[in-house]
């Protein structure tokens, strides 16, 4: 029997809404990357689908002094042909690792988040950046740090209602980096991957980790360790040991497993490798 | 817009109409099963292979992650839409000169992806290439002939 399907196409955030809370069961699809798959396989079968691809508002982004706001429907493509790249470049790292040509013109962060999978590639980052999460449904707007919306794998707090609009994140205040190693350079899912970014301003360091975990795992140990050894007039850690140690220390933070991507000794190794050289290419 | 069943979508500069049983069925399967355009190959069905690449308002896409029924009103052109066997483009003619096809499998996928890439990128290097076609693999002839069919078509463009 074939299932009776409704595919909604709002243009608006407001119809978009509206949509949700009329049929909050809605399968929210944004770029799609993940969700195909899953229906290309039969593993979901879902009655309704609002797709956001023509709510053109999510795909705007700007920069508001020292905070870019990028709407849920920005494309990985979109961040690395964009300003946004300068503005936020590990970021745009993670951006360019994800898949293909074909998966970043069409996977969004928006997206990126709401599927929560542990190995979604920029939320290392923006777990660093400690990225506020704009939400939005017809009863009105609230905000929710990162780390508070992901609450397990593949999991988020959103309700049947809401959809993410946008992401607050600062501009970057010094180096970023992002790592990442998975079994080939270009269309792979991560093994284990990090992020790296100092704060001048604050003069503090943040460290997240991907893929060595249920979720997004900061490295809090680890931050306040190599914080406290940096030169700041010259953005380095001087010391080799140190930046060993700095590695020792995010590694120590993982909460790895064997699958069927990697070992957990591997990523354990391979988040200490990770680390060391996020640290040595500051300056 | 809402659709509970019938839709046309606008492929190669034509309205097709769709008459689907499933509107759970991607832009993939309704080229090739609904609509006859079987250049757009299917292999992998998760966006790995890049062999039902297609454009999509001109952008690079994997039309096996596309849900057909969310693609109305945006343009879309398949391999069918680039060239034809009696008009081949010079990047077809290319990857046959250089002997970039072997089972021909992943071809369309390639082609398709060599048009988006030369567009955007009218002179790209060695390193450009490799990352540009990424995302469609080949199982036979190695990619080194691949990446001479595609050197070749800027030199002569170029010429």
């Amino acid at each position: 029997m074939p299932i009776r399907m409704k595919v909604f196409l709002p243009t608006s955030l407001e119809d978009a809404l509206g949509i949700l809370r009329a049929s909050p069961g809605a399968h929210v699809l944004a770029g799609g990357t993940d969700f195909m798959v899953e229906m290309n396989y039969g593993h979901r079968r879902p009655e309704r689908i609002l797709s956001l691809r023509f709510v053109d508002e999510l795909r705007a982004w700007s920069r508001e002094g020292a905070t870019l706001v990028l709407g849920a429907g920005v494309r990985f493509a979109d961040i690395l042909s964009s300003e946004i790249a300068t503005l936020s470049p590990a970021l745009a790292q993670a951006a360019r690792t994800v898949g293909s040509p074909q998966i970043r013109n069409t996977g969004t962060i928006g997206g990126n988040i709401a599927t929560a999978s542990p190995a979604g590639d920029t939320l290392p980052v923006l777990w660093a950046l400690e990225a506020m999460v704009n939400i939005r449904s017809e009863k009105g707007e609230r905000r929710i740090a990162i780390r508070d919306l992901v609450t397990g794998v593949k999991r988020n707090e959103l309700a049947k209602d809401e959809l993410i609009t946008s992401i607050s994140i600062p501009v970057a205040d010094g180096p970023q980096e992002f790592l990442k190693v998975g079994r080939r350079n270009a269309m792979v899912i991560a093994a284990a991957s990090l992020a790296f970014a100092c704060n001048r301003s604050e003069r503090r360091i943040a460290c997240a980790l991907g893929a060595v975990g249920p979720t997004i795992i900061r490295c809090t140990d680890a931050e306040r360790f190599v914080g406290e050894r940096v030169d700041w007039e010259r953005l380095m850690v001087p010391s080799e040991r140190d930046r060993v140690k700095f590695g020792e220390l995010c590694s120590e933070a993982t909460l790895a497993v064997d699958d069927h991507r990697s070992t957990a000794r591997y990523r354990r190794h391979a988040i200490s490798v990770m680390a060391y050289r996020a640290v040595a290419r500051m300056s | 817009m809402e659709i509970e069943r019938r839709y046309e979508l606008l492929i190669n500069g034509k309205e097709c109409k769709v008459e689907s049983s499933w509107l759970g069925e991607s832009l993939m399967y309704v080229l090739r099963e609904r609509l006859g355009l079987w250049g757009t190959k299917n292999a992998c069905e998760q966006g790995e292979c890049g062999s039902c690449s297609v454009l999509i308002d001109g952008m690079l896409a994997c039309s096996c992650l596309e849900l057909a029924a969310t693609a109305v009103g945006v343009d879309i052109t398949t391999v069918e839409g680039l060239g034809a066997p009696d008009n081949m483009t010079d990047i077809q003619q290319s990857f046959i000169d250089e002997g970039a096809v072997q089972c021909g499998f992943c071809t369309p996928g390639l082609v398709v992806a060599v048009h988006d890439l030369l567009l955007s990128n009218p002179a790209p290097s060695g390193q450009e290439i490799k990352e540009a076609l990424a995302g469609n693999l080949c199982r036979c002839t190695g990619y080194g002939r691949i990446e001479a069919a595609v050197v070749k078509v800027v030199q002569q463009r170029h010429e």
